[in-house]
């Protein structure tokens, strides 16, 4: 009797051949706790080990650029505060610097300086939030109450300027809805006082956490090629230690007149751009914020809030492009005015967009749950990423 | 049917209704804007804990309460259909917000905006509101506990028979 001997499995040599494996299709999201939104990530795994991520956007695409052809200049403006819910004031900031240039509106200096400091709060809040949900995903809940409970701070003074507590509807074109008065600027000193030594709180708490550090550095690196390939802007591109921030070098509002620095990434705990580098940043970044509001809030001129602007806004023929630096990035509004009532166009570039973009790049090769990480460090709000 | 309303003994409906609306697990699905409302009434400030309804499950399959917050678009709608019919019944749903209760802000130009969410599942309570503040989400838990308590649950088809009140 014969036996068959070239089938048999023997341990080393024909394991490759007779085991066979297979990559993983794995569905993330769109309900998923740390995709911060409706976003979906179609991931290949082999093994633990990503092998490609890619991005699905569109859930929440809310027809934005559409929709301002058809309403009329000033009623453009609470559809551009949902489109980055996180940051609503810096995105209304940016419509109504892109319409005051076209009609050739100027702004009151008081309106300037309530509009950098309300917007350089927004930024607090902004990051604040960043902050928590960060902590969120790599487990650490306190992060989330600490976050959220001095973000609540801020939104109270929002709500006493503006009556509402997460879209405002208050930057105004050629100026701000409502003034402020005295009671607000002591309300945001004694929360300033309050926030200073809070920051380095949060930074002990998870910043230099050795949990937080593991997972977060060398973890999601960019290198500066990548970021001028994606035309990433914002945390992102100064994460990878690039000194680009608008405020500084290409100045608008009043934002010449203040001095503050640009915190960089440096590679301090890893590899430069990495996730922890992110974190520092927007870390750092909230101290320069505050920085920036003392200088501006015993200062604050007298005279109007607002510019006269007739009720129905009608801009002469032509196109203006407006570029804001929002907590996520640079956020730019081209419009284009055919002279009528109505936008012909409003186009609307996104930092979100670019900054999801390049998950795939970053994804290569890491673990799952590095996966994770990474999508937390590039702190996208789906609502702009899909407007 | 309140405390102190007659002497009936405590029933099976009582029990559990009674343990269904004070341990509520809402589903964790934010969808724009509402959502961070929906997480602020989580945190520190307002504490959702304290009403029994602040234990935010990942997975649809361990939740009882889905809390539609946000803009419903088209391609999202199938999906919170199929998140939907995977919770286990007795299940019950808060929309919060205008654009899930009718489109809200996109009801006229939004050609990618479902206009209202009940038309993919059955919605008990709406919360007004461009974003609602905490304290309606609270009252709207609140209003949904109330709801629970007069439900027939051990009697009938599970979640749908409601005892008139």
């Amino acid at each position: 009797m014969q036996t068959d001997t070239t089938h048999a499995l023997t341990p080393s040599d024909n394991l490759k051949e007779t085991l066979r494996t297979d990559d993983l299709l794995l569905n993330m999201g769109p309900q998923h706790p740390s995709t911060h939104g409706v976003l979906r990530v179609v991931v290949t795994t082999d093994g633990e080990i990503v092998k490609e991520a890619h991005p699905e956007i569109g859930y929440l695409h809310r027809c934005f650029e559409k929709h301002s052809e058809n309403v009329d200049y000033i009623a453009v403006l609470p559809y551009v505060d949902r489109l980055d819910y996180l940051a609503s004031m810096n995105n209304s900031m940016g419509y109504a610097i892109a319409i005051e240039s076209l009609q050739g509106i100027e702004v009151p200096r008081r309106a300037e300086y309530i509009r950098v400091i309300i917007s350089e709060l927004q930024r607090i809040a902004s990051h604040l939030m960043s902050y928590g949900t960060y902590g969120l995903d790599m487990g650490a809940f306190t992060a989330f109450m600490y976050g959220f409970r001095d973000r609540e701070m801020i939104l109270d003074i929002f709500e006493s300027i503006s009556g509402a507590r997460l879209l405002y509807n208050y930057m105004w074109i050629g100026g701000t809805y409502r003034d402020i008065t005295p009671e607000i600027v002591q309300k945001i000193k004694d929360f300033l006082v309050y926030f200073k030594p809070k920051v380095e709180e949060y930074n002990n708490l998870v910043t230099y956490n050795k949990i937080f550090l593991e997972r977060t550095r060398n973890i999601g690196v960019i290198d500066l090629k990548t970021c001028h390939t994606y035309g990433l802007t914002g945390v992102m591109l100064r994460g990878a230690g690039l000194k680009w921030d608008l405020r500084k070098d290409h100045p608008y509002s009043i934002y010449k007149e203040v001095e503050f620095e640009v915190p960089v990434g440096t590679g301090q705990m890893g590899t430069l751009g990495d996730c922890w580098d992110r974190h520092i940043v927007r870390m750092k970044e909230m101290l320069q914020s505050v920085r920036i509001i003392e200088q501006l809030l015993d200062g604050i001129p007298e005279g109007p809030h607002r510019a006269k602007v007739g009720k129905v806004i009608k801009p002469p023929i032509g196109e203006a492009y407006s570029r804001t630096e929002c907590p996520r990035g640079e956020l730019g509004f081209y419009i284009i005015s055919d002279g009528s009532g109505k936008p012909y166009r409003v186009r609307c570039k996104s930092p979100c967009f670019m900054n999801i973009s390049t998950l795939n790049e970053l994804s290569q090769g890491v673990m799952v749950a590095d996966l994770i990480a990474t999508i937390g460090s590039l702190d996208i709000v789906l609502g702009e990423v899909d407007r | 049917m309140g405390p102190g309303d007659n002497v009936v003994m405590t029933t099976m409906d009582d029990v559990l209704n009674w343990g269904r609306s004070n341990s509520l697990w809402p589903l964790t699905f934010g969808l724009a804007c509402c959502a961070i409302e929906m997480m602020a009434t989580g945190a520190a400030d307002y504490d959702l804990e304290r009403f029994g309804c602040g234990v935010f499950r990942a997975t649809p399959r361990q939740a009882d309460l889905m809390i539609v917050a946000g803009t419903v678009t088209l391609k999202m709608a199938s999906r919170i259909r199929m998140l939907y019919e995977q919770m286990p019944d007795p299940k019950w749903v808060i929309s919060m917000g205008s654009c899930s209760n009718k489109g809200g802000p996109y009801w006229q130009e939004g050609y990618h905006v479902l206009k209202g969410v009940d038309r993919v599942i059955p919605v008990d309570i709406y919360v007004p509101g461009c974003p609602p503040r905490p304290e309606t989400l609270i009252e709207a838990i609140m209003m949904l506990q109330k709801k629970i308590k007069v439900q027939e649950a051990a009697l009938g088809p599970i979640g749908f028979a409601r005892k008139q009140a």
